[in-house]
């Protein structure tokens, strides 16, 4: 779990998403989506301020955080690659992928690299099974991806 | 009302619409079982999370078996509640559960109360058709001074996160994690001390197993009655005499308080004493505090605090730490009358028997988990010895008595020792809603009036309704008052008077359903209003039976104040019988 000190600005920031939804606790979900696209994850400062928006218990709104997968409370990499591991890619070879991905990146699933630069998650199924195996680099998609191409496509990532 | 009819088991049932299967099917005698179904009727909640798949029945032209608790009938429905499909997939259920929980009854602290073992017995399992070594979700284990969470031992019924969050609006429990992994547990799964957790233990109270249990001091209760060098006294709350019967077998409402005191000298206690002379005490000090704020305010005073707060709810008081740091100025500075009683034993009673408080034990018998905690306040210790050392509950009392073969309905009554266990009537309805602002009235009326109070019962502030207001008449000064129990209806209250919305001059809180008398400490009561209203009857019968009814009256406070404090609110008294509040809220 990653300690972030909420500044003024953070705190209008989440203050402005809750407000966009009403401060609706039925909209949770998707607060916590639009904060995490805002923030990158969840640390406990944001998921309290939120709570305290909503008049609902903190515990509450970790319930919600630890139940989907797709929140997160450990800060992502400026780069997060995440392999599918549907049934498609994992016949394919996506495990092979995904420890090459691990041999390069040094990192295990659900972890940063040091210099803050890739982050590495499994996802289930990212409805491109015909290109299987399938990895994403932030928003890019790679198709028909072989142990072999990754070197040179973590190459390619410069910044 | 719209009605409906369905068949269940060959019988057809006229229900109302709404219904679901389980009522249909208690409404012709047919039990079906439950797990993680709950209904607390005098709560008005119910809850029935489907989870746990215990009680599926058959349902003509359905596919697949529906869970009976969250089935809504409906019309021609045909149900089977007891076939071979119905009862395999029962017990299949079962084994699942069982399969990842562990296997230690002999020494669990619930067994004989806990409904999984009730459930495994009544349904013959006699082993556990799971895979061999399978795994087993594992999860530390959190102690906390007055509940213990194993949650190795959830079954992830989430009763507990109900009461929590819907009952008491705590809101420090709730569903974590995933699968395999969920278990109930804080934000961020932290320790129950680092949670806003008030110590109610209403969550222990519903717990179907031994997954929330109370912290038990029990052992060292008995350690030290069998060291001659320490003389041990115990105090007994007003609401554990008009329960702990039920323990042994005796009907709900059944009053004991000549049993239990011999039954606690039999066990080697040195002084048998009653909580309920401090709370004679308290009123003494939190009456002449209301009265002094309501003198003040009628006398202009501008930045007087009005309403009074009653502090002898310990669970109450760390609600409002939690929650209402802007009003810590606003409750009464009384302890309570748990802490009120260690203070004077250590301070006073330790002084005529001449020995050193260290040498003093000082056990409460309690109605409640959260006095627990209370006792273990570090501003209740002086030199790191506690004024009250160890706090048991109810239960606890009743199950120390059976393991020291006490035979406790063969004991003759005996009474109190002197000087700490004469008591009013007064006294006695501080176990009750609305009974500890109704001893302060009996006081604060007399002492504000100068005339003699001629009814002694004030039924306007008695009943079992969650937030009562009413308004007594102080020889023409009218005198508001509001009441609450259970802190989700506490908290009604507050939020109305932190809005403006409500103008009282004194507030009477308690955490628990009922008060004291349905403390999570209590024999438990499995959600029946009945034994409450029984325990509500039984401490109103007590005090309509004692002689002196007004805590002022009480001859031994009269004395304790020549003697020692001086007079209500003295110098001694703030030293000794007040406090302070903490803002633990965490921004």
């Amino acid at each position: 779990m990653s300690a972030l000190i909420l500044q003024d600005c953070h705190k209008k920031t989440i203050e402005e998403i809750c407000i966009y939804y009403k401060n609706d606790p039925g909209d949770l979900i998707k607060i916590l989506h639009k904060a995490q696209t805002a923030f990158g994850y969840l640390p406990e400062s944001v998921q309290r301020e939120i709570a305290f928006h909503l008049k609902i218990s903190v515990a509450k709104v970790y319930g919600v955080v630890t139940f989907y997968s797709f929140f997160t409370m450990t800060p992502k990499g400026k780069h997060p690659i995440s392999v599918c591991m549907g049934t498609a890619c994992y016949v394919r070879g996506a495990e092979k992928v995904l420890d090459e991905l691990k041999d390069q990146l040094r990192i295990k699933v659900g972890g940063v690299t040091e210099n803050g630069k890739f982050s590495l998650d499994c996802l289930r199924c990212v409805g491109a099974c015909g290109l299987a195996p399938v990895l994403l680099i932030g928003e890019k998609v790679y198709g028909r991806v072989e142990a072999s191409q990754i070197k040179g496509i973590l190459d390619s990532y410069q910044d | 009302m719209e009605k409906i009819k369905i068949t269940i088991d060959n019988t057809e049932v006229e229900v109302s619409k709404g219904a679901t299967i389980y009522h249909a099917a208690k409404q012709i005698g047919i039990d079906i079982p439950v797990l993680c179904y709950l209904n607390l009727e005098h709560l008005n909640i119910e809850n029935r999370p489907g989870g746990c798949r215990i009680c599926v029945v058959e349902v003509e032209g359905r596919r697949n078996l529906a869970p009976s608790c969250s089935t809504e009938c409906t019309p021609g429905m045909v149900v089977h509640t007891h076939n071979l499909r119905v009862m395999n997939a029962r017990k299949t259920v079962l084994e699942l559960i069982l399969s990842d929980h562990p296997k230690e009854c002999l020494v669990c602290s619930s067994s004989g109360q806990c409904d999984l073992q009730k459930l495994s017995q009544m349904m013959g399992i006699r082993e556990i058709h799971a895979v061999e070594n399978a795994e087993m979700s594992t999860y530390r284990k959190d102690f906390s001074p007055a509940l213990r969470r194993d949650m190795d031992k959830c079954i992830m019924c989430r009763r507990c996160e109900t009461i929590c969050n819907d009952v008491q609006t705590v809101g420090a429990l709730s569903a974590v994690n995933r699968g395999f992994m969920s278990v109930v547990a804080p934000a961020f799964e932290q320790d129950l001390v680092d949670s806003p957790c008030t110590f109610c233990g209403q969550c222990v109270a519903v717990c179907p197993t031994g997954a929330l249990t109370p912290f038990d001091d029990t052992a060292k209760v008995i350690r030290a009655l069998s060291d001659p060098s320490k003389t041990v006294i115990v105090q007994t709350a007003p609401a554990v005499r008009a329960a702990l019967g039920e323990e042994f077998g005796l009907e709900p409402g059944t009053l004991v308080t000549g049993k239990m005191v011999a039954a606690l000298r039999s066990l080697g206690f040195d002084k048998v004493f009653d909580t309920d002379f401090a709370a004679d005490l308290t009123i003494m000090e939190e009456g002449t505090e209301l009265l002094d704020r309501i003198g003040r305010y009628l006398n202009g005073e501008k930045d007087v605090k009005l309403p009074i707060l009653t502090s002898c709810c310990p669970a109450w008081v760390n609600f409002f730490e939690e929650y209402y740091p802007d009003m810590l100025d606003i409750p009464s500075t009384a302890r309570s009358p748990q802490q009120m009683f260690g203070a004077i034993a250590k301070n006073y009673y330790a002084d005529l028997l001449k020995v050193k408080r260290e040498d003093l034990v000082v056990v409460s018998v309690m109605p409640c988990l959260a006095k627990k905690y209370e006792c273990q306040r570090e501003e209740f210790s002086t030199n790191g010895n506690r004024d009250v050392d160890f706090s048991i509950s109810t239960r606890e009392l009743a199950s120390l008595i059976k393991s020291c073969n006490i035979n406790f309905d063969s004991l003759t009554e005996e009474e109190f020792d002197q000087p700490l266990g004469e008591s009013t009537g007064a006294a006695v309805i501080f176990g009750a809603t609305g009974g500890v602002i109704e001893a302060a009235v009996r006081t604060a009326y007399e002492l504000f009036t100068g005339k003699k109070l001629e009814k002694i019962d004030f039924k306007e502030l008695r009943g079992l309704d969650g937030i009562r207001m009413a308004t007594v008449d102080f020889n023409g000064t009218p005198i508001h008052i509001g009441i609450a129990h259970q802190l989700g209806n506490a908290r009604k209250l507050l939020d109305g008077i932190r809005s403006g919305m409500y103008n009282f001059h004194a507030i009477e809180i308690m955490a628990c359903p009922g008060g004291c008398i349905g403390g999570a400490g209590q024999p438990l009561h499995h959600g029946h209003s009945d034994i409450i209203k029984a325990r509500f009857d039984a401490i109103y019968r007590e005090d309509s039976q004692k002689k002196i009814r007004k805590s002022h009256e009480n001859p031994f406070i009269i004395k304790l104040y020549e003697e020692f404090l001086g007079h209500p609110l003295s110098e001694k008294s703030h030293h000794l019988l007040h406090t302070h509040y903490f803002d633990k809220h965490k921004k």
